[in-house]
């Protein structure tokens, strides 16, 4: 599948898009097929989130899960401070990640 | 300590609202990220990973308590209650709200501390000896100057849209610890035969993706001659560095295409013309900057002895604390790499803490290391102990000094959008795989250093032992190289071999230390027996 991420403008905050607007949760992002790089195009023009690209990602029965760890790391926040991560009260996030 | 003058202040101040203004301006959507990336950048405001992240400059490394407080505040208030403090001697603040941007740098302002020339391709923040103005070893104080240098390249129209960035060291002392040839223009001032203090001058250093050990460009330069002499310089190399391409634009591959001999020959000649032009300042006008510098007024018959009878304050003792020049003074250097911690990072607490013993025992000065310690540059030995005390209740009296545990490391994949492969864990398992403080001690000096990309901000070229993170195939890979050195005997690691995953790498270093030990003689450093063995007995027992 494909998904479309990138960084709210006014926080920074990595966005994930949702099919109708953005979401903080990797979890709410949609499949946007070959639409991608239409929808990036388009979100980028409207100047609310920074630099929107595609990227790969698998289904899984907990979400979608980026392909490459960067895309990873971004959904979860950073390994080493679980504590400031989007999804603290997951105990497995750790091992999603890797 | 530098104080602002009423220039200073309002140059400050005025960037600051223009920022302000267009932060406002991108927010309203009247400006693209393309058009306001250049202004953000100019004023340390990066986009990483998970948020916006704001590098704060610290000049020459060097704050006072107010100072530190401020850096605090803005942790507690504005991100996720810490900083990191990086290799350039800088903070950066990881979580970082765009609107709250200005906010942060007015607050800064109040305390004369701003984030200019953290990025860009202009003169960055300039960096210097973390033990300046205390070191036992100094010929003189290198902050006098760097500060000079400071104002004269900030916002110098010449040199605000350089081939890349550009970044000078300035040292006094024989002991090299800001890395100053590995700089693009690196200063040492030292005596001659007959008495004087200059400057010898490098240029052409630097790490990143093709690392590169400064030549000598100027064995022997006045020091009243030192503005003309960069400023001829930087204007060889902003006519004939490498524009056309970002990788080579650096003035190490100017410095290293046309060779140092034609290199000077062309600064001299630039020299000829721009010593003319009145550049440098009066005498008077220095001695005006380092008034600010004078040294602190010191008790006279303190006390030059410790009390010994604690082994745990002795062992910080012996590892952090350094000789100071003024008898019964000491320098302490506080280990921001305490065990299964991160490289460099302080909550806003322990930076509390650490600006208070700086008022209340410090004579109101910290220096920011280029190692990601702090150092408390001006302490009674009398007051050693309270000051560890202090310390120790707050996780901050790790006895560990340029030990296997005192790692550099980038921030890398957990939080760099450039970044490969992350530092930070791996700082983490090697520090906890040498977590006995007496195998470590055993083991003795080894600099450790990590970088998570080519772009080498941890050092990795100039760690005895270097790790260098990649991605194979969307994997984390890591590239082992030993003996580099960022110090006077500077030199550049090689690669070892082929790279390893995370847990391999940490198992190579252990048996690299090992071969160590085994082939070491009485006094040898790791970095002295590779220099001396080579790589076959390391590289034996790692792919044997």
């Amino acid at each position: 599948m494909k998904l479309v991420t990138g960084n709210d403008l006014e926080s920074g905050d990595v966005v994930w898009w949702t099919g109708d607007g953005w979401s903080r949760h990797v979890a709410d992002a949609v499949d946007a097929g070959h639409a991608g790089e239409s929808i990036a195009a388009t979100e980028e023009a409207a100047r609310r989130v920074n630099s929107p690209y595609v990227i790969d990602a698998t289904a899984t029965a907990d979400g979608p899960r980026p392909a490459h760890i960067k895309d990873r790391i971004r959904a979860a926040g950073p390994t080493v401070r679980p504590d400031l991560g989007v999804r603290p009260a997951d105990a497995n996030r750790g091992e999603w990640v890797i | 300590m530098y104080k602002y003058d009423e220039y200073d202040q309002a140059i400050v101040d005025a960037r600051v609202g223009e920022f302000r203004d267009q932060v406002n301006r991108r927010i309203s959507g009247e400006m693209s990220e393309d058009q306001f990336k250049p202004l953000r950048l100019m004023n340390g405001l990066y986009l990483q990973l998970h948020a916006y992240m704001l590098r704060v400059a610290v000049p020459y490394g060097t704050m006072d308590a107010r100072q530190m407080h401020m850096l605090a505040t803005i942790a507690r208030k504005y991100d996720k209650g810490y900083g990191h403090f990086t290799t350039r001697q800088n903070i950066q603040y990881n979580w970082i709200k765009l609107d709250q941007a200005p906010d942060i740098l007015a607050e800064l302002a109040t305390v004369e501390m701003h984030a200019i020339q953290t990025s860009g391709n202009c003169i960055r923040n300039i960096s210097s000896d973390q033990f300046a103005g205390a070191a036992a070893d100094e010929v003189e104080d290198p902050r006098p100057w760097a500060e000079l240098l400071r104002q004269w390249s900030t916002f110098h129209p010449e040199f605000s849209y350089l081939p890349r960035k550009f970044k000078i060291a300035v040292i006094g002392a024989e002991e090299d610890r800001a890395a100053v040839k590995l700089h693009d223009i690196g200063l040492q001032l030292y005596r001659n035969d007959a008495g004087e203090v200059g400057f010898r001058l490098f240029a052409g250093g630097g790490m990143g993706r093709t690392p590169m050990i400064a030549p000598v460009i100027r064995e022997w330069l006045p020091k009243g001659d030192l503005l003309s002499y960069v400023e001829s310089c930087l204007r060889v190399y902003n006519r004939y560095g490498r524009r056309d391409n970002m990788y080579k634009a650096r003035i190490k591959i100017l410095v290293h295409e046309i060779g140092a001999a034609e290199y000077a020959r062309q600064v001299e000649e630039e020299w000829a013309h721009v010593k003319t032009l009145g550049l440098d300042p009066p005498a008077s006008e220095f001695e005006r900057i380092a008034g600010y510098f004078a040294p602190p007024a010191y008790d006279a018959d303190l006390p030059d002895t410790v009390d010994r009878t604690d082994p745990d304050f002795t062992l910080w003792i012996d590892q952090n604390v350094s000789a100071h020049k003024q008898p019964g003074y000491a320098v302490v250097t506080i280990s921001l790499k305490p065990a299964e911690g991160i490289p460099g990072d302080a909550s806003a607490d322990q930076i509390d803490l650490m600006a208070d013993l700086a008022d209340k025992y410090g004579h109101d000065e910290l220096r920011v290391t280029h190692a990601q310690n702090i150092v408390l540059p001006h302490v009674r030995k009398r007051d050693l102990h309270t000051i560890w005390q202090a310390l120790e209740g707050a996780g901050l009296a790790t006895p560990n000094l340029d030990l296997i545990s005192d790692i550099i490391a980038c921030p890398g994949l957990d939080y760099c959008s450039l970044a490969n492969a992350r530092s930070i864990p791996l700082a983490q398992k090697i520090a906890g795989r040498f977590a006995d403080l007496d195998r470590q001690r055993d083991v003795g000096e080894l600099k450790l250093k990590i970088s998570g990309c080519i772009n080498a901000c941890g050092h990795h070229h100039a760690g005895h032992i270097g790790i260098l993170g990649v991605d194979r195939k969307g994997e984390e890979n890591y590239q082992l190289s030993f003996g580099g050195s960022a110090a006077e005997d500077t030199s550049l690691a090689k690669i070892i071999g082929p790279g390893f995953n995370e847990d391999g790498v940490v198992d190579a270093v252990e048996k690299a230390v090992e071969t160590y030990r085994g082939l070491r003689t009485e006094g040898e450093r790791f970095l002295d027996t590779y220099r001396r063995v080579g790589l076959a007995p390391f590289k034996e027992a790692i792919y044997g």
